[in-house]
């Protein structure tokens, strides 16, 4: 099975459409979105409906920390991110509110885990940034592959059979074999807001055949996208974050 | 790890038959599978009971890069297994022998060095065409298929390029077999693609010498040692080793790898042109150094931690130091365009400083009957034109040991430039296009062909014409012209 893994969407519709183009051009038999569809983006609406069409058609779909914080509001949030929340929310059609709130916080397939942030309690929002902070992930799941968005940073770690956990290197686009003594753990990278320096919208291709991941990046256009958010009356802040990707 | 392995056993479709290998880190064992017909060996690591890092690291890597390599230079790779079960790679069996054999009956022939260094520099290159640095060639690790290419084994220790490196996470001391292990290895770097043309130096030493330039010391302070102490020069152990040949061992035996040949490929090349290898100082060395020289080394390399760093990626560091081969027509009609293809290799030198340049002439043979060497006068042609290349060449202005020249002898010019840039490893071909032919259009001409069969870059250089009618009728002429 080939699966595209896509997180932290951010209601940035024209980065979710270029991925989904890659998507399409690479042939992929099933799409995984590990959450946060909404938040800081100018075309939140557009996103979820895009999202909800694919979930019918079998994606699976988990609930991030912003997708949550539509219908009850987190008090966690950053002064940022609560700003953008706090615009998207009236803007949100009811169907839409309740099916985002419905969504699960975790979801299985086979030997892979989906969750928005770290396994160890989901709800809780916590940031998978170095090896010692995604040591409890493969503690409290036996899943053989985890993956996670949450922190906009792509990130690859390996929990060898003693237990160790190790950060490795990720060769942007090219397959990396998850070799089967080890389990695994991705950090995707944001389709919508990509903090690592790079502008450009990521995502992560599993294939389960042949056992590998790819990290890939799509560019697409950010100065339009910011242009749109500095117009909806958004933040500057999350505009020249888009066009920097930090 | 629940199955140990032994004659008999079945696993994903194999049997297992008889151990061929017990080695400490592995055992070897004969294996078939209803659905392969080649002879195959199964490689099983000897894991320790309780948790045993290095060898699954090492191991792991293995399962990770063998699968990836292709080519006649690597093994082929029909199945891996699973630690769950049985940690195991199947490959292709290789019937000979490794080199060790060869290398013990050592010193061999200055002929069956050349011949074997070059075969080896040449699957290394591969190997490294491949993204994947070995960190562990020894002779052990060559084995040798019946029409005389060499199989490299062993990626235990090896890094690939684009794939995440366990074993630099999992070793706190060096890694490698001693008497072979480059100095930037001994300071931990796994980077390096020169690493590995050290220990072709190195092993070059030994077919020539019978002896290991830095011996083989037990210890880590031993290879230390190798980093200010030069070994005894060829010549020196061995007096009938040519100048160019000790020369080409000690360039890839220099300590700061930016001094040695840059890649496989280099040091292939100047093994295959021994008469074109550019002579330094190394060359005439008769004796080590001396106590002053060696202490001023040690006083400047005690305290070193790291050599310059390669370039990022492998591609870029075999891009960084391409072999140009510029193919160069010296008839006097096309004399605007040897210059201006002068030129273009000028260009391109700038680029690349870390370029070689063969200058290739061909000299167009008969098919049928036998050629005049000599024209009328008694001049011998082949002399006549290396003497011509060579002054086309001057323009240059490239130190004489970064250029090559050969004369080539083919009817068919195109063959005979295709080959050499196959056997010689070039990475970008240059050459001129006469300008539009009526013939030519019709049967194709020289640049047309290598520009669609070579596996390399090709750059084709043009002249402008001035004017059409005027170019089309100096261009006819010759070739309308009896032969």
């Amino acid at each position: 099975m080939r699966l595209a893994v896509l997180t932290d969407i951010h209601g940035n519709r024209d980065a979710l459409a270029a991925v989904l183009a890659d998507v399409a051009v690479r042939g992929v038999d099933r799409i995984a979105v590990l959450g946060d569809i909404v938040g800081y983006g100018p075309d939140p609406e557009w996103c979820v409906e895009r999202i909800m069409a694919l979930a019918e058609e079998g994606a699976l779909v988990v609930r991030g920390n912003h997708d949550h914080a539509i219908a009850a509001r987190d008090d966690a949030m950053n002064a940022l991110a609560r700003a953008a929340i706090d615009w998207t929310r009236p803007r949100m059609p009811a169907a839409q509110a309740a099916w985002l709130a419905s969504l699960p916080l975790t979801l299985a397939l086979d030997d892979i885990l989906l969750v928005h942030a770290s396994a160890n309690d989901p709800g809780d929002w916590i940031y998978v940034t170095s090896e010692h902070k995604a040591m409890p992930s493969f503690r409290v799941s036996g899943a053989r592959v985890i993956l996670c968005g949450h922190v906009h940073v792509p990130a690859l770690m390996s929990c060898d059979l003693s237990g160790r956990v190790r950060a490795q290197r990720i060769p942007m686009g090219r397959p990396v074999p998850l070799i089967r003594s080890r389990r695994w753990l991705a950090v995707v990278g944001s389709v919508g807001q990509p903090r690592d320096g790079v502008p450009q919208a990521g995502w992560a291709l599993l294939d389960t055949g042949r056992n590998e991941l790819t990290f890939r990046r799509v560019p697409y256009d950010t100065a339009a996208v910011a242009a749109r958010l500095r117009a909806a009356g958004l933040p500057e802040e999350l505009a020249r974050r888009l066009e920097k990707g930090e | 790890m629940r199955t140990r392995p032994r004659a008999g056993l079945q696993i994903d479709g194999f049997t297992l038959g008889e151990q061929l290998h017990k080695g400490g880190f592995a055992t070897i064992w004969e294996v078939t599978h209803p659905l392969h017909r080649t002879p195959m060996v199964m490689k099983v690591p000897t894991i320790l009971d309780g948790y045993d890092g290095p060898t699954i690291v090492g191991f792991e890597v293995e399962q990770m890069i063998m699968p990836r390599l292709t080519g006649p230079h690597v093994p082929r790779v029909m199945g891996t297994g699973d630690f769950a079960v049985m940690p195991y790679i199947v490959t292709e069996r290789i019937p000979g022998e490794s080199l060790l054999a060869r290398f013990r009956s050592g010193p061999l022939p200055l002929t069956e060095v050349m011949d074997l260094a070059a075969r080896m520099a040449l699957a290394v290159h591969e190997l490294h065409r491949q993204h994947v640095i070995h960190l562990d060639l020894k002779p052990d690790n060559f084995l040798e298929r019946p029409d005389g290419t060499l199989v490299i084994i062993d990626y235990g220790l090896s890094r690939h390029d684009q794939l995440p490196d366990l074993l630099a996470e999992e070793f706190t001391i060096p890694m490698g077999t001693f008497p072979y292990i480059a100095p930037e290895q001994y300071l931990r770097r796994r980077d390096d693609l020169r690493s590995d043309v050290f220990a072709l130096g190195a092993m070059v030493y030994e077919l020539v010498t019978g002896k290991m330039p830095f011996g083989q010391p037990e210890t880590l302070r031993g290879v230390r040692k190798r980093l200010w102490r030069d070994p005894e020069p060829p010549r020196a152990l061995r007096p009938e080793v040519s100048p160019a040949l000790q020369e080409i061992i000690l360039r890839a035996l220099e300590v700061d790898p930016a001094r040695r040949y840059q890649s496989a490929a280099q040091l292939l090349f100047d093994l295959q042109n021994p008469d074109q290898v550019k002579l330094t100082a190394r060359a005439q060395k008769q004796a080590r150094d001396g106590f002053g020289p060696v202490f001023r080394r040690w006083r400047r390399m005690r305290g070193l931690r790291q050599f310059a760093s390669p370039p990022p990626t492998m591609s870029a560091q075999i891009d960084q130091a391409p072999i140009i081969l510029v193919a160069v027509d010296l008839s006097p009609e096309m004399e605007e365009l040897a210059e201006r293809l002068r030129l273009s290799a000028a260009r391109m030198l700038v680029l690349e400083p870390d370029a070689r340049v063969a200058c290739v002439n061909v000299i167009k043979t008969a098919r049928i009957g036998i050629d005049q060497t000599v024209d009328e006068f008694g001049t011998n042609l082949h002399v006549a034109r290396l003497v011509a290349l060579r002054d086309w060449a001057r323009g240059l202005d490239l130190d004489e040991g970064r250029l090559t020249f050969a004369i080539l002898e083919n009817p068919d010019p195109g063959t005979a430039i295709l080959d050499y840039a196959r056997t010689t490893q070039v990475d970008h071909i240059l050459m001129g296009a006469r300008g539009h032919s009526t013939t030519r259009r019709y049967l194709g001409s020289v640049s047309s062909r290598v520009v669609a069969e070579a596996t390399c870059d090709v750059t084709v250089v043009r002249v402008k014409p001035a004017d059409l009618a005027e170019e089309a009728e100096a261009d006819v002429a010759p070739e309308t012209a009896p032969a």
